[in-house]
């Protein structure tokens, strides 16, 4: 058993946040943290962006799970891009073993009209889906160590997860209500767990903390808040004058021209600020009672290097 | 500063611009573009002197925040402390998507079918969660606004869509929905004078009723063909209208600006949006970028300033020094990557004029800041 499995205990780990976070990198990267010691998982998204395929450098990815990364040690993570389209079909297969109706179905347009006149049953097909693949198991044995679903950003989780409020509405009772009821009893479990990304910017945080209410409410466990692209703090409080800046850039053998030297402590004043505000919103963040992960800037951007720098990260938290 | 490679997009000559009566904001989630749609609306309100409303759909109240309301609804409510000396004003609202929706279904049809209408649980479950109802929203009170002529401008911040496109796409899939042959057999029975319709889709579709039977069950069915029939009647209307906003973003009196922040998936939705907005005809004025940063020290290279601080440092000195200059290599490091980045979509529309905004150190969250941030488009 790896270490990470006490410090990242779900089964299910969801990751949310704000658009422009990172959310799709940081989910990646615990795909990959939680493969580590031989251990396989899934990365799932299920918006149509082909994130994954984006991130990863690799062709679209079709509606099947395929192996994007080995990991050292005889671990693996595979990825699924889940259609709901296909995830319908897949569903009326399993169950109703409607192969040639569920064509049909497709045929008279009644998928496309299902999911657009009901949302619910589109995030229902999503979630079950993602719920198939987390308590999968052959002889006995889980197919997945974990599953991690690069999930809608934060404006719309609450929605997307309560799958049951919006299903209820419309299907009082058959395999619908049944469905949407084995999912919303699997993401109000301790199989689960919702990670939000954020950055140390005032909105994100701001939706970062709406969201953790919303889910609260919802009884849907909040895991930890991932902070996205921090960067260590130079000269914190400190005081530099101009004089100091001279000083030091003519030992350097730098020029000391007026313009240089006013431009630079510019420069550092703006980083002063930056920090302070970074500092305040650590603090609101501490406060909302979730254990909080940092994640270093990527100086080069996010490439395999950098997923597996973000993972070591995530390991060490 | 550093600059970009497209020409200037003039901000200004299109907000004093009298024919340019609708500004569409346009771009992924994150990248500013509610702040860009307000700070837009007050500099056409203050300096140009128009009589400005901004419309924004975001359920996170982000407008709000950023012109310091607490609360929007949905009717425009004036923007208290701006100058008005130039006699224009500035208006704010936020769309209320089911209320609006409401009024479009008690527009076009009799009292008692809204009321039938209002109390099936699949309108109560499509108004408010329908995958692009805000989008349809949007465009129908867009179309409201400018129906009204009481505007000499109207700013739409899009809504925070799944993806930009949906905004666009919104009234075509409403069309295909309507013109679907799903709804047409659900709608048989209604029409064929109350007929169950699991009878006749039975008769017609015995494997497809098969299946529905099973997943749906027979009250989903009932809720759903009482739906359709009810909104039916006034379907025409709705796609009638949706039409012609769509046929109002096409004309030269709409500009679109796309917005992006200097960051890999931005710019590439931005550039998607530029295909389409292209493709479709729609009048693409130009790209805002967010957040760019900037060095004035541009002259000092980011290795230059590496090797200098790593050299102090071994020996020792001026800590403060080797601090300030690790931090402006950092900014030059970061301003390189953003042009970078940026590149990606000037290279690729040469033709699409373009105006950087530099990142502020804190977030804007007031009009005063929406001034500046004005002050730097223009």
């Amino acid at each position: 058993m790896g270490e990470h499995v006490n410090r990242w205990p779900a089964r299910l780990h969801v990751v949310t946040g704000k658009g422009g976070t990172g959310k799709t990198s940081v989910a990646a990267a615990l795909a990959l943290a939680l493969a580590a010691g031989g251990k396989r998982t899934l990365l799932v998204e299920v918006e149509g962006r082909q994130g994954i395929a984006q991130l990863f450098e690799t062709e679209p990815l079709p509606y099947k799970e395929l192996r994007i990364v080995k990991v050292a040690g005889g671990g693996e993570v595979r990825a699924l891009a889940v259609d709901p389209e296909e995830a319908l079909l897949e569903y009326l297969d399993m169950f109703y073993h409607l192969g040639a109706a569920g064509r049909a179905l497709r045929k008279v347009g009644a998928i496309d009209f299902a999911t657009t006149i009901a949302p619910g049953l589109r995030d229902v097909l999503l979630t079950g889906k993602v719920k198939e693949a987390t308590t999968r198991s052959h002889d006995g044995k889980r197919i997945y160590d974990a599953v991690v679903l690069d999930a809608p950003p934060t404006g719309r989780i609450g929605r997307f997860l309560n799958v049951t409020a919006e299903t209820a509405r419309l299907a009082k009772m058959g395999p619908i209500k049944t469905q949407s009821e084995g999912v919303a009893s699997l993401l109000r479990s301790p199989i689960t767990s919702v990670h939000v990304v954020t950055l140390l910017e005032e909105m994100p945080v701001q939706e970062t903390l709406d969201a953790i209410v919303e889910l609260t409410a919802l009884h849907i466990p909040v895991g930890r808040i991932i902070v996205n692209a921090t960067r260590p703090a130079l000269l914190a409080g400190q005081k530099v004058t101009k004089a100091e800046l001279k000083r030091g850039l003519a030992q350097a053998g730098l020029p000391t021209d007026g313009a240089t030297v006013s431009g630079l402590a510019a420069e550092v004043k703006a980083y002063q600020t930056r920090l302070e505000l970074e500092e305040s919103l650590r603090a609101e963040l501490a406060e909302a009672g979730h254990p909080v992960v940092e994640l270093p800037l990527l100086s080069q951007g996010v490439d395999q290097a950098g997923l597996d720098e973000l993972a070591a990260a995530l390991m060490r938290a | 500063m550093a600059e970009l490679t497209a020409e200037r997009l003039d901000v200004d000559g299109l907000l004093a611009d009298p024919a340019i009566r609708i500004v569409v904001c346009c771009g992924a989630g994150g990248v500013g573009k509610t702040t860009t749609a307000a700070a837009l609306g007050l500099r056409a309100a203050e300096v140009h002197g128009r009589r400005t409303v901004v419309l924004t759909i975001d359920p996170a109240r982000r407008l709000a925040q950023s012109m310091g309301l607490s609360e929007l609804d949905n009717t425009p409510r004036q923007v208290k402390g701006i100058d008005t000396e130039s006699g224009g004003e500035l208006h704010a609202m936020m769309l209320d998507m089911k209320r609006t929706f409401d009024e479009v279904v008690q527009q076009h049809t009799t009292p008692q079918r809204a009321a039938e209408i209002f109390g099936n649980p699949f309108y109560q479950a499509m108004s408010s969660t329908f995958a692009g109802t805000q989008e349809y929203m949007a465009m129908e009170k867009l179309g409201q606004l400018r129906a009204g002529d009481e505007w000499d401008l109207i700013v739409v911040d899009t809504p925070p869509s799944r993806s930009a496109l949906d905004f666009l796409d919104a009234p075509a899939r409403l069309s295909r929905f309507l013109d679907g042959r799903m709804l047409r057999l659900l709608l048989a029975p209604a029409r064929s004078g109350g007929r169950s319709m699991f009878s006749l889709v039975t008769a017609s579709f015995g494997l497809f009723s098969r299946a529905v039977q099973k997943i749906l069950g027979a009250q989903l069915l009932t809720d759903l063909s009482g739906f359709v029939a009810a909104l039916d009647s006034m379907f025409g209307g709705f796609r009638q209208r949706a039409d012609e906003t769509y046929r109002i973003l096409q004309d030269p009196q709409t500009a679109f600006l796309l917005v992006a922040a200097p960051e890999r998936d931005a710019v590439r939705e931005a550039a998607y949006f530029a295909e389409r907005l292209v493709a479709e005809r729609m009048p693409l004025a130009g790209l805002v970028l967010n957040r760019l940063h900037h060095s004035a020290v541009g002259a000092l290279s980011a290795e230059q300033s590496e090797s200098a601080a790593d050299d102090l440092a071994a020996a020792g000195d001026q800590p403060l020094t080797v601090a300030a200059l690790r931090i402006h290599a950092g900014l030059i490091r970061q301003t390189e990557r953003e042009l970078g980045v940026a590149a990606t979509f000037t290279d690729a529309f040469p033709s699409v004029p373009a105006v950087a905004v530099a990142a502020q150190p804190a977030d804007v969250h007031d009009v005063d800041g929406l001034r500046t941030i004005g002050a730097l488009l223009a």
